[in-house]
């Protein structure tokens, strides 16, 4: 049995161009959650110069709006939503440093391509898993767009988390179709 | 003619959303646990196994199975001898909406709804308004459902008209490209809601109608029973698997209601569900 492999972000170019598609993970550390808006906001801030609400360069950004916590509890639901509705974003933050992107599902070529070129790769998790994957999540505090609400763009601290490499930075893929 | 208050209707959707959100019903969770026997790929068993232990942390640690928490669609049949006793003028629907906006709120579940689809997507906030679907029945009692469809496995589903003529092999390899289509984005093992006859949306509702069934439960019609079984196998062949990563589970099970329809039509819809089919029925 091969140990799993363990992600530490910031991550660098060597720890991505290391990994291969279909390979576990676990990440420990911290990660940013973006959706759909967020992801829009950011790369509207890139393309006006302006400062990103957090460090891109090595960070894994996770395609998820939780459910809120309950009183007492850092979080609540917390699994993946799908990654291809990023698609059109997630170049531009590639090549502004985003190492690792941690979502469910599919990514079109230009995002292959991107990740090819920078060094990243696409991480997948267990869609519709929300309350097992919470249990790995110890802090989240949101930073920018609260307006968004479940899409506002958290700060989470993550042990062990769980992923697969859905896409190295070959641009293999864990996929069979597609 | 019976009466009821518009404050049990609400009370009653209300706890039919929180429950919603965190009990997989007994038959999901009974079908993943039996394709998890039948899985031959260990890497897929892996997956339906952990897709127990999340059912099982939702309802011991009050955490939603899943962090979209749905749309809620509500199947609504009211008795022909049974009225809602009126508040300020509030109908069925106000009780309805206001029952999903406390259950959403007391629940600690998402809001997952914009107010306007294309120019400012505001989030209402209340995860109102319901989609609500009304029908007609005998009796004194008040049927309602309430689904909580996740916007994922939504995205995914599809409609087309097909020829009169058309064999149901057509239709089965049509509905296997959706499956295919749908792929990993929609969280497979899904369950597949097929509707066919009646006309443009009304094939639709039947394919979302036909996901309120039990899990394993065959049409009472022969030839639709039979088609079930033939879609299911046909399905499962893909070898998409759970999360698309490969196996024999692509689908828990497929289901179809039918409807009369014009002789020159042949509407299919097919409403993909994703393995957190979450829906709960209560009768007053």
């Amino acid at each position: 049995m091969n140990t799993i492999k363990k992600l530490h972000p910031p991550l660098n170019e060597t720890d991505i161009r290391s990994l291969r598609a279909g390979e576990e993970v676990l990440i420990t550390g911290i990660i940013y959650t973006a959706r759909d808006m967020a992801h829009k906001r950011l790369c509207e801030s890139i393309e006006a110069g302006e400062k990103l609400p957090f460090e891109l360069t090595g960070a894994i950004i996770y395609f998820l709006g939780p459910t809120p916590a309950r009183p007492g509890r850092v979080i609540g639901a917390a699994g993946p939503t799908t990654s291809s509705r990023m698609d059109k974003f997630s170049p531009k933050l590639i090549a502004a440093g985003l190492k690792a992107m941690l979502g469910k599902g599919y990514r079109n070529q230009q995002v292959i391509e991107a990740m090819k070129k920078y060094g990243a790769v696409h991480l997948s998790a267990l869609g519709g898993a929300g309350a097992l994957l919470s249990k790995h999540i110890v802090s989240s505090e949101i930073i920018a767009y609260e307006d968004l609400g479940t899409e506002a763009i958290r700060k989470l601290e993550v042990i062990d988390f769980p992923a697969i490499v859905a896409y190295d930075s070959a641009g293999q893929t864990v996929y069979k179709e597609k | 003619m019976r009466y009821i208050e518009f404050e049990k209707i609400a009370e009653t959707v209300e706890s039919l959303c929180i429950s919603a959100g965190y009990e997989l019903p007994d038959d999901v969770l009974s079908a993943i646990k039996n394709a998890a026997k039948k899985e031959t790929n260990p890497a897929a068993v892996k997956i339906l196994e952990q897709l127990i232990e999340n059912a099982r942390i939702a309802a011991d640690e009050k955490i939603p199975l899943c962090q979209d928490t749905g749309l809620a669609v509500v199947f609504v049949e009211q008795g022909a001898e049974v009225a809602i006793k009126n508040s300020d003028g509030k109908t069925l629907f106000n009780a309805i909406n206001a029952g999903v906006e406390a259950g959403y709120e007391k629940g600690y579940l998402r809001k997952s709804v914009v107010a306007e689809p294309l120019n400012q997507r505001i989030n209402t906030n209340s995860n109102t308004p319901a989609i609500i679907h009304y029908s007609l029945a005998s009796g004194d009692k008040l049927k309602l459902t309430v689904m909580t469809k996740g916007g994922g496995c939504e995205n995914k589903s599809q409609f087309k008209m097909f020829k009169p003529t058309a064999q149901k092999e057509e239709i089965i390899s049509w509905v296997v490209d959706v499956v295919k289509a749908a792929g990993a984005e929609a969280c497979p093992p899904f369950i597949v809601g097929v509707g066919i006859g009646g006309n443009f949306e009304a094939s639709c509702l039947l394919s979302k109608k036909a996901l309120c069934r039990k899990l394993g439960q065959r049409n009472s019609d022969e030839f639709y029973a039979q088609l079930e079984s033939d879609l299911l196998l046909a399905v499962n062949k893909t070898g998409l698997g759970p999360q698309g990563l490969g196996g024999n589970t692509t689908a828990l099970d497929c289901l179809i209601e039918f409807a009369p329809c014009h002789i020159a039509s042949l509407p299919v819809a097919v409403n993909i569900e994703c393995h957190s089919h979450r829906h709960k029925s209560a009768i007053i």
